[in-house]
C-alpha cells in the first residue's frame, strides 16, 4: 500500500477502487458476519470462489437493461447484511439480488444461472407471505429501513481499505483536517445535535467541547465496543462490517479536541471484530491515515485495541479506563467526570461504535442536513438488534421517531409461529419492558425515559404469549447480580436480596409481601447506586412489577405459572379418557407420586409431585401433561 | 514449579506489550490463550517483570471472568444464555450439556480433560439463537438433541474447529 500523502492522493484512491468496483461484471458479496459465518458462510465464499477462478473470462449475459462492466468478476467477503434469520446471505451485483439461506449445494447453479447470465434462482430468493421478493431493496425487512450508519455493511469487503474509501471512507477526515478548525468541528457535531448511542443519549458534542477547554494538553479518545447488553448486536456489526466509519469517526474527534493517542476498548467475546479492526489499523496506517503527519499536515493519531475481560461493567465509563490502565474495572465516584479526569487522569473523549459511525455523516454533509432525518431533539438513525419471538431476527437501522409497531410487524415480520406478542423488552438488563398500548410509540431518547424504558444500545428483545415474565426479571436480576462489581453496597447487597426474593417466587413459595419488598428495594437502589449499572439494576424488575403484576400475583397467590415455564410451579395431570392403565408412568416416577390399578386410569399426588416430567416423558400414549 | 518454556514464552508476550503496568491485561490474556489457563506462577512472575505487586496482579485476575487459574478442557463449550438465546430455550441445552459430560454449576470440567462447559451472557449473534461455541466456532440454531450430537462429533474428532 502506497503511502497517502496529501488530499489529491486520498481522493485519488477513491476513485481508482471506484472505478474498479463500478467497471466490475459482477460483484458478489457473502456475509461474512459472526451469524452468516455460523452457518457456513465460509465455505459458500471458497466455492464460489473456485468456481469463479477457475472461469476468469467467462463472459455474462445480464440483458440490455442492467448495465455493468467489462472487467474481472469480484467475490467479496462482506460484513454483516442484518437478516441474520435468513442466513447465510448472498448479494449479487449489480443485479440487486439477495439470495438467502444459501448452501454449498446451490453454488454451481447460483454461479451457472445467475452469475453468468442474470436468471434468477427461485428457491433461493426471499419470499413473504406468498410474494417473492428478488431484488434485497424491496424485500419488508430492508425497504422500511434508513440504512446510514450501516450503509457500507454488506456492500463493501471489509477487510479492504480501498472499498471504504470508494464509498467516501476518510473523505470527512480529510474535510475536517483540510477546511476546518478543531472549534469548527466541535460546533458543527454540538450543532447537529448528536446524542451517545451507548444508552444515555448525552450530547456528545458536549463532551467534546468540555474535552476541548482543559488546560491539560494530552487528551485521549477512547472508543467503548464493550457492547455487553445481552440481546444487543450492533456495535459488533459495525466493527465487523464497516471498522473504517468508526475509526474515522474517532479520527475526527481526536483532531477536534487535540488528542494524540486513541483506545478501542472491545469485549472478548468478538474475536472477529478485533480481527477486523486490526487489519484496518494496519492498513490505515499503511496508508498513512493513521501515525505521523498524516496526509502531510503536522496531525498525529495513533490508535490501540485492548480486548475486555468478561466483565459487563466495563462497559461503564470510569470502569473501562480502569481496566484499559490494568486494573480491575470498577466505577469510581463522579466528579471529576471522564472528560476532566479519564484515562491515565487526562481528559478523555469516550463514545461507543455507533456514535463515532455517525461523525463522518454529519461533517461530510452538514448539521443541518443531519437533523433533518429522526425525530425532535433525537436526530439520526438508531440501529436496533431485533430478536426473540419474531420472524424476521437481525440487525436493523431506522430513523429515530419510528414507532415499536413498525419495527416489530412491518420489518420484524411479526410474531414467530402461532404466539400473540406480548411485550418486548428494551434497553437489555438496563431497560424496561413494553405492552401492547406502548407499541405506537415514538422510538426515541425522550419518549422511551418518560415510560420508564430506555433505548440503551438498542436491542429488542421480542416476547411472545409462552414467555413469563416473573422468569424474565429474574433473568435479568441474575445478570446484573452476576455482574455487580461489589463496590459499593446498594448494588452488591441490594441486587442480591432482590434475586433472592424473585428466586422464591418462581419457585413457587412467594408471599404477597414480596411484591412490596421489591418495590422498596428497588426505589432504594435506584436512589443510592453509585454507577449506571447499579441506579439501572432495578428497572426490568420495576417495569414487569408494573406492567404484569396479575401475573406476578398468580405466582404468589394461586402458586400459578401459566406459561409453564416455572418448573416448580407446574402441575402434572393423567387425562383419563388417554390413560390405558399400563403403569410405565408409575414405575419411572422416581418419588412414588403415582398410583392406580392396572388397566384403569392412574393419578399423580400433586403433594409429592417434584415436577421432573420423568412421567410425561415416560408415557406411550401422550396422557400425562403440564395442568394450564 | 512450571517448565523453563512456560517463562520463555512468557518473557515474548511480555515484549510485545511492553514491560509497564498497564500491559498486565493483555498479558495474561495472552497467556491464557497460550495454555488454556492462568497458571499462578505466570501470574506472580509477570507482577514481578511489570513492576506491581503480587496482591495486585491477583486483584486484577481474579476480577475478570475470563481468567481462570484452573486448566481448561481441549474443548471450551460456552452456551450462550443471553437474553435472546434464553427466551428461545438456551436452559434445556446447558441441562442435556450437563447431564451428557456428567458436569455441574460447581464441576466444569470433565476428568479428561476434554471438554470444559461454561456458559456465557451474550456472544452478539442473537439473530441465530440459542446458540453455542466451542473454542471461539459459533454453532447455530441448536437444540438439546443436537447438542448431545455434537459432544459424540467432538468425541470422535469429526468436527472442524
Amino acid at each position: 500500500m502506497q503511502k497517502l500523502e496529501n488530499k489529491e492522493m486520498l481522493n485519488q484512491l477513491r476513485d481508482e477502487n471506484k472505478e474498479r468496483m463500478d467497471n466490475s461484471k459482477c460483484r458478489v458479496l457473502i456475509c461474512a458476519g459472526t451469524g452468516c459465518l455460523a452457518s457456513g458462510s465460509g465455505e459458500i465464499y471458497e466455492k464460489i470462489s473456485e468456481l469463479i477462478g477457475e472461469n476468469p473470462d467467462v463472459e455474462v449475459h445480464f440483458g440490455p437493461e442492467i448495465a455493468h462492466g467489462d472487467g474481472p468478476m469480484e467475490v467479496k467477503k462482506s460484513g454483516c447484511h442484518g437478516f441474520c434469520e435468513m442466513g447465510p446471505l448472498m448479494r449479487i451485483e449489480p443485479l440487486g439480488v439477495l439470495y438467502t439461506k444459501v448452501k454449498l449445494e446451490d453454488c454451481e447453479e447460483i454461479f451457472e444461472k445467475t452469475i453468468k447470465n442474470g436468471e434468477i434462482v427461485e428457491r433461493l430468493i426471499y419470499s413473504q407471505n406468498g410474494v417473492q421478493y428478488p431484488k434485497q431493496e424491496e424485500i419488508p425487512f430492508y425497504k422500511k429501513q434508513t440504512r446510514l450508519v450501516l450503509e457500507n455493511c454488506g456492500r463493501i469487503d471489509a477487510e479492504f481499505i480501498g472499498e471504504a474509501c470508494a464509498h467516501d471512507g476518510y473523505q470527512a477526515f480529510a474535510k475536517a483536517l483540510f477546511e476546518m478548525t478543531p472549534a469548527e468541528v466541535v460546533d458543527e457535531i454540538l450543532e447537529s445535535n448528536l446524542r451517545g448511542r451507548g444508552g444515555g443519549g448525552f450530547q456528545t458534542g458536549y463532551k467534546w467541547k468540555q474535552v476541548a477547554r482543559q488546560e491539560e494538553k494530552i487528551r485521549y479518545v477512547v472508543c467503548n465496543g464493550d457492547e455487553g447488553d445481552p440481546g444487543a448486536f450492533m456495535d459488533r456489526s459495525i466493527m465487523e462490517g464497516d471498522p473504517h466509519k468508526m475509526i474515522e469517526g474517532m479520527m475526527i474527534a481526536a483532531y477536534a479536541v487535540g488528542a494524540q493517542e486513541g483506545y478501542i476498548y472491545v469485549r472478548a467475546e468478538y474475536p472477529l471484530a478485533i480481527s477486523r479492526l486490526k487489519k484496518a489499523i494496519q492498513d490505515a496506517e499503511a496508508a498513512g491515515l493513521l501515525g505521523d503527519n498524516i496526509l502531510g499536515t503536522d496531525f498525529s493519531f495513533r490508535l490501540h485495541i485492548n480486548r475486555g475481560a468478561g466483565a459487563f461493567v466495563c462497559g461503564e465509563g470510569s470502569a473501562l479506563t480502569a481496566s484499559i490502565e490494568g486494573n480491575r474495572g470498577m466505577p469510581r465516584v463522579k466528579p471529576p467526570r471522564t472528560v476532566e479526569k479519564g484515562l491515565f487522569e487526562k481528559p478523555t473523549v469516550l463514545n461507543n461504535v455507533e456514535t463515532y459511525a455517525n461523525v463522518p455523516m454529519i461533517i461530510l454533509k452538514g448539521a443541518q442536513w443531519y437533523k433533518g432525518i429522526g425525530a425532535e431533539n433525537s436526530p439520526g438513525t438508531k440501529a436496533f438488534a431485533i430478536t426473540g419471538s419474531v420472524k424476521n431476527t437481525g440487525l436493523i437501522e431506522v430513523p429515530m421517531g419510528t414507532t415499536l409497531r413498525e419495527v416489530i410487524f412491518d420489518i420484524g415480520g411479526g410474531i414467530k409461529g402461532d404466539a400473540e406478542f406480548k411485550a418486548v423488552q428494551i434497553g437489555g438488563p438496563s431497560g424496561g419492558c413494553l405492552m401492547t398500548p406502548q407499541l405506537d410509540v415514538s422510538l426515541d431518547f425522550d419518549s422511551l425515559k418518560k415510560l420508564g424504558a430506555m433505548i440503551g444500545s438498542g436491542g429488542l428483545v421480542v416476547m411472545d404469549n409462552n414467555t413469563c415474565m416473573v422468569e424474565v426479571a429474574r433473568f435479568f436480576m441474575n445478570f446484573t447480580q452476576n455482574e455487580s462489581c461489589g463496590k459499593c453496597v446498594p448494588c452488591r447487597e441490594g441486587t442480591k436480596r432482590m434475586l433472592e426474593i424473585l428466586e422464591r417466587i418462581v419457585a413457587g413459595q412467594g408471599k404477597v409481601e414480596d411484591l412490596d419488598l421489591l418495590e422498596e428495594l428497588a426505589t432504594m437502589i435506584t436512589d443510592t447506586a453509585l454507577c449506571g449499572l447499579g441506579k439501572s439494576a432495578a428497572l426490568p424488575v420495576m417495569s414487569t412489577l408494573k406492567m404484569f403484576r396479575d401475573e406476578y400475583l398468580e405466582h404468589v397467590v394461586d402458586k400459578k405459572c401459566k406459561t409453564g415455564t416455572c418448573t416448580a410451579l407446574r402441575s402434572y395431570v393423567i387425562d383419563p379418557e388417554k390413560c390405558k392403565g399400563c403403569s410405565k408412568c408409575a414405575r419411572n416416577c422416581p418419588v412414588g407420586a403415582i398410583s392406580g390399578q392396572i388397566k384403569e386410569p392412574f393419578t399423580i399426588d400433586s403433594s409429592v409431585c417434584i415436577k421432573c416430567g420423568a412421567c410425561e416423558s415416560a408415557c406411550p400414549f401422550g396422557a400425562i401433561s403440564v395442568e394450564n | 514449579m512450571l517448565d523453563k518454556s512456560y517463562y520463555e514464552k512468557t518473557d515474548e508476550i511480555i515484549a510485545v506489550y511492553g514491560a509497564k503496568p498497564a500491559s498486565l491485561i493483555p498479558i495474561i490474556q495472552d497467556i491464557q490463550s497460550e495454555y488454556r489457563y492462568l497458571p499462578a506462577e505466570l501470574l506472580v512472575y509477570v507482577a514481578k517483570k511489570i513492576g506491581i505487586t503480587e496482591s495486585k496482579a491477583y486483584s486484577v485476575a481474579t476480577f475478570y471472568e475470563n481468567f481462570s487459574f484452573e486448566p481448561k478442557g481441549k474443548y471450551v463449550i460456552k452456551v450462550c444464555d443471553g437474553t435472546a438465546c434464553h427466551v428461545r430455550k438456551s436452559i434445556p441445552i446447558l441441562e442435556r450439556l450437563h447431564k451428557d459430560l456428567g458436569l455441574s454449576k460447581d464441576k466444569v470440567t470433565t476428568d479428561d480433560m476434554l471438554f470444559t462447559l461454561e456458559t456465557v451472557s451474550c456472544l452478539g449473534a442473537c439473530g441465530l439463537a440459542p446458540v453455542l461455541t466451542v473454542n471461539d466456532k459459533v454453532f447455530p440454531s441448536m437444540t438439546p438433541d443436537a447438542a448431545s450430537q455434537l459432544i459424540r462429533d467432538l468425541r470422535e474428532g469429526k468436527v472442524e474447529l
